[in-house]
């Protein structure tokens, strides 16, 4: 099973008027690995993941996800194929009650939604899997309450949590630790360290600790090109991802 | 037994009020207040039809009086074709608004934000231009309709009937879009207005939704052009300026935006107020124009917010 | 020959009037992502100024300088009081608000002026006709404001593109935080470009009352055009403003003359000349709809993705 490639990133270019923001990036994710992108400030993390999910086009390059390349497809067709992205920035449905921001992630993928008849919120096969989502991530005491009403760490929960009601093939996570204090940081790296055994992930993240516990392969991008890629402890030893890290401290 | 919420409370309040309105032809003596009334609930269908792409979609379209322009041309002309008979009119006339809306629609989504906004505005001023040039139907000068719609044993001609008639369909039309708003179509909509990269990052094609929802709009909006050609007996290219487009959003905003009885009480309020400043001065603009604007500055949650519903998102 | 080239002509002139009023109003939109529907008001108030003081002062260029100056107050007037606060609120805050601009105005003009509208005299100077070759004479007066308006078009290019008042300009069309962000002061650059929409809105008002009839409303019709202008040039962004007006323009005038001969070929004179009338209104909106299908976010669009 570990054999599988799920994702693979070939040759991927995006350029923004003269910077090269993506640099000719090879890169792939197996099946039930959590593969982990690092890199500094600017090299371009986010911009890689907004291309695989689909907000992006690149310029040059293939995204081979599930036998097809998709880097022509709409983002969200993608995601009807299984890839869930959570956002650096919260992205959430702020008026709406936590269930509801997961209950509209389930009825995302639970076939079209030109329904007229019952509604969303009172359909037993869209709040019972939307529970279970916020149960994974330990929000479901919760579930009642307006997102814009919960906390910041509750409120990157929930980004979480709704990439999980997707039932995803492969979720891709930005930063799900941005914002939080070591508290939060460490719940939310026990949630993770359980979800890794269920799901394929490639996150991004700036905790080293978080990385050094969760990631099974770590890759490191610098100023838009992947310089190293291999175990943690590999990862630490190379002298060019020293460099690149040169005034950052392990967290 | 849950609590009613005020909201409900208000529903009922005010179709009760409008249910009682006949009578008040027996203490004024005339019919006028019923013929007021008549119009209020037609162009209250006409909002609420509004408030679904605009209080629940966010899709802020200043063209929505075309469909109504379209609706009362399509009765005119049919009529003016000896075309009298309900049963072929109200289906073809919704027909008529529905295919606009889903041309005019189906372009204008292509567009965000101010260019929406601007794009439904020129589309409505076409299909005004459009009428303004129909010359064999009155052009800029409007045509009169010297029947209205035939139901065989349905007379649309007695006041009574025809309100009635009207207030049956907008309480049909607020309760749909209030049942829309909570179906799985309708959480999408509502989604997609509060944050469209969520809801295609989730994996919903955001495009077609949002077309379905601006030709249900359009055709609900057109059934009240077809009420208002009836009402009317007139129908001319001054239906569907874009004041008047205006006019309905203000209706669904004054009311309260996303909530399905809000533009009815925008409607009733707004109608009031424009009948008693134009019996003021004949200079009412001038009060209502800056009225608008300390509206917007403090008071923009709209009139049902007066009036809590009961909590989640249902 | 002569009909093309007059109603070429007269399409530029046309073009011309547009761009004025939809070059304060692209700018204002990019800069300050503002929907700002009462610029009409500022023509219509423009054109009954330039009638007034025309009148008082029996000076064409005087009267006419007095409007155009007048408009520019009144609209800085109006920025400060009215407009302000819907600075920074929702499009749809913005449309509400300015519409109620737009019946204030209608009603102000019937207060002051009275409902029947008022009319201007093309002046003395400029009323005849000037030969431009053997065959073929055109109105002077509409070269003048051809003349005029490319020169005002030229003096804008300069500025936007060559002036560091510009390159502020653009900047803020292009991304109003990170202009700020650099130090530009853009509540300053918001009030010229406010300021400077206003004059040209009041120039045009002045060009076209002796054209048209000066009447409650007459800025209705004007800012329904600049708007289907400024969406197919690309809010922000003069250049797209100037080339899409001279499009609108051209095909207004040209649709309007050719099109009843075009149909005759096809259609039935009564039919021909139905269908004429109603596609000459419709096809700057066709015009729309194509543009959207091809390129929804306009020519020249100003600002990157929002």
């Amino acid at each position: 099973m570990a054999d599988v490639t799920l994702l693979s990133v070939r040759k991927l270019v995006k350029r923004f008027g003269g910077l090269l923001a993506t640099d000719h990036v090879d890169l792939d994710v197996r099946a039930s690995e959590t593969h982990a992108l690092i890199g500094p400030n600017g090299a371009g993390k986010t911009t890689f993941i907004a291309q695989i999910q689909g907000e992006l086009s690149p310029d040059e390059g293939e995204i081979i996800f599930g036998g097809r390349n998709i880097a022509r497809d709409a983002a969200w067709r993608r995601a009807v194929q299984g890839l869930a992205r959570s956002f650096q920035i919260t992205s959430i449905f702020p008026q709406f009650t936590a269930l509801t921001n997961a209950v509209l992630a389930v009825q995302a993928q639970a076939g079209h939604s030109f329904r007229f008849g019952r509604p969303a919120l009172d359909d037993a096969a869209l709040t019972e899997p939307a529970h279970a989502a916020l149960s994974a991530i330990g929000l479901d005491h919760r579930a009642h309450v307006r997102a814009v009403a919960l906390s910041h760490g509750e409120q990157r929960q929930l980004e979480l949590a709704m990439a999980l009601a997707m039932r995803p093939k492969l979720l891709l996570l930005d930063e799900p630790m941005a914002g939080m204090g070591r508290q939060d940081t460490a719940r939310m790296t026990e949630i993770l360290r359980k979800l890794k055994t269920q799901y394929s992930m490639l996150l991004v993240e700036h905790d080293m600790s978080a990385v050094e516990a969760l990631a099974d392969r770590v890759s490191v991008l610098v100023a838009g090109r992947v310089v190293a890629s291999g175990s943690f402890a590999h990862i630490r030893a190379d002298a060019q991802v020293r460099a690149a890290y040169l005034g950052e401290k392990h967290r | 037994m849950r609590q009613p919420s005020p909201r409900f409370l208000l529903t009922c309040a005010l179709l009760l009020l409008l249910a009682l309105a006949p009578l008040s032809a027996t203490f004024v003596g005339n019919d006028y207040p019923l013929i007021v009334l008549t119009r209020v609930v037609i162009l209250a269908m006409a909002a609420v039809s509004l408030d679904l792409i605009l209080g629940y979609g966010g899709m802020v379209s200043l063209g929505h009086a075309a469909f109504l322009g379209i609706g009362a041309y399509a009765v005119g002309i049919m009529t003016a074709q000896d075309v009298t008979s309900g049963f072929l009119q109200w289906p073809l006339a919704i027909l008529a608004a529905a295919v606009a809306a889903l041309v005019i629609g189906a372009l204008s989504l292509r567009t965000r934000g101010v260019y929406f906004i601007l794009v439904t505005l020129a589309f409505a001023q076409m299909v005004y231009f459009l009428s303004v040039g129909l010359d064999a139907y009155g052009g800029e000068d409007g045509l009169v309709i010297p029947t209205r719609s035939q139901f065989g044993l349905l007379n649309l001609t007695n006041r009574t009937t025809f309100y009635f008639l009207c207030l049956a369909l907008l309480v049909a039309t607020i309760a749909l879009v209030a049942h829309l708003a909570r179906t799985r179509f309708g959480m999408v909509l509502r989604g997609a207005a509060m944050n469209e990269r969520r809801m295609r990052a989730l994996g919903f094609p955001v495009y077609r939704y949002r077309l379905a929802a601006f030709v249900i709009a359009g055709a609900l909006c057109g059934l009240a052009g077809i009420l208002l050609a009836n009402h009317s007996e007139f129908v001319s290219p001054s239906v569907m300026n874009w004041g008047r487009s205006a006019d309905l959003i203000i209706m669904v905003v004054l009311g309260g935006m996303g909530s399905a009885v809000g533009p009815l009480l925008g409607a009733m309020v707004f109608m009031l107020a424009e009948e008693t400043l134009s019996h003021v001065t004949t200079y009412w603009q001038l009060v209502f124009g800056p009225l608008i604007l300390i509206f917007v500055r403090f008071a923009r949650s709209g009139l049902v917010g007066l009036f809590p519903e009961r909590a989640g998102d249902g | 020959m002569s009909l093309l080239i007059d109603q070429t002509l007269n399409g530029v002139q046309l073009a011309l009037l547009l761009f004025l009023v939809a070059a304060g109003l692209t700018l204002v939109f990019g800069i300050m992502d503002f929907m700002n529907l009462s610029h009409g008001s500022l023509f219509m108030m423009g054109a009954y100024f330039a009638a007034t003081f025309v009148a008082l002062t029996g000076s064409f260029v005087l009267g006419g300088l007095l409007a155009i100056l007048c408009t520019t107050l009144l609209g800085l007037a109006i920025e400060a009081i009215w407009l302000r606060p819907l600075f920074g609120r929702g499009h749809l805050d913005q449309v509400l608000g300015t519409f109620g601009l737009v019946l204030f105005f209608n009603d102000f003009v019937r207060l002051v002026w009275g409902p029947a509208g008022r009319t201007l005299a093309v002046p003395q100077a400029l009323a005849g006709q000037v030969s431009l070759g053997p065959t073929f004479s055109y109105p002077v007066y509409r070269l003048v404001l051809i003349g005029v308006g490319l020169l005002v078009a030229a003096g804008l290019y300069l500025l936007v593109q060559r002036t560091k008042t510009g390159m502020i300009i653009r900047a803020a069309a292009s991304d109003r935080d990170m202009a700020g962000a650099i130090g530009a002061d853009v509540t300053l650059v918001s009030t010229f470009v406010f300021g400077l929409g206003a004059a040209l809105a009041g120039l045009a008002g002045l060009f076209a009352a002796p054209l048209l009839t000066v009447q409650i409303g007459m800025g209705d019709n004007i800012l329904i055009l600049a708007l289907v202008i400024i969406v197919i040039g690309g809010l922000g962004s003069v250049r797209g403003a100037f080339l899409a007006a001279l499009i609108v323009g051209l095909i207004d005038a040209l649709g309007r003359a050719y099109l009843p001969e075009l149909l005759r070929l096809v259609l039935s004179p009564v039919a021909a000349s139905t269908a004429a009338g109603a596609l000459s209104s419709v096809a700057i909106y066709i015009l729309l709809a194509l543009v959207l299908l091809v390129r929804p976010q306009g020519l020249f669009p100003a600002r990157g993705a929002r």
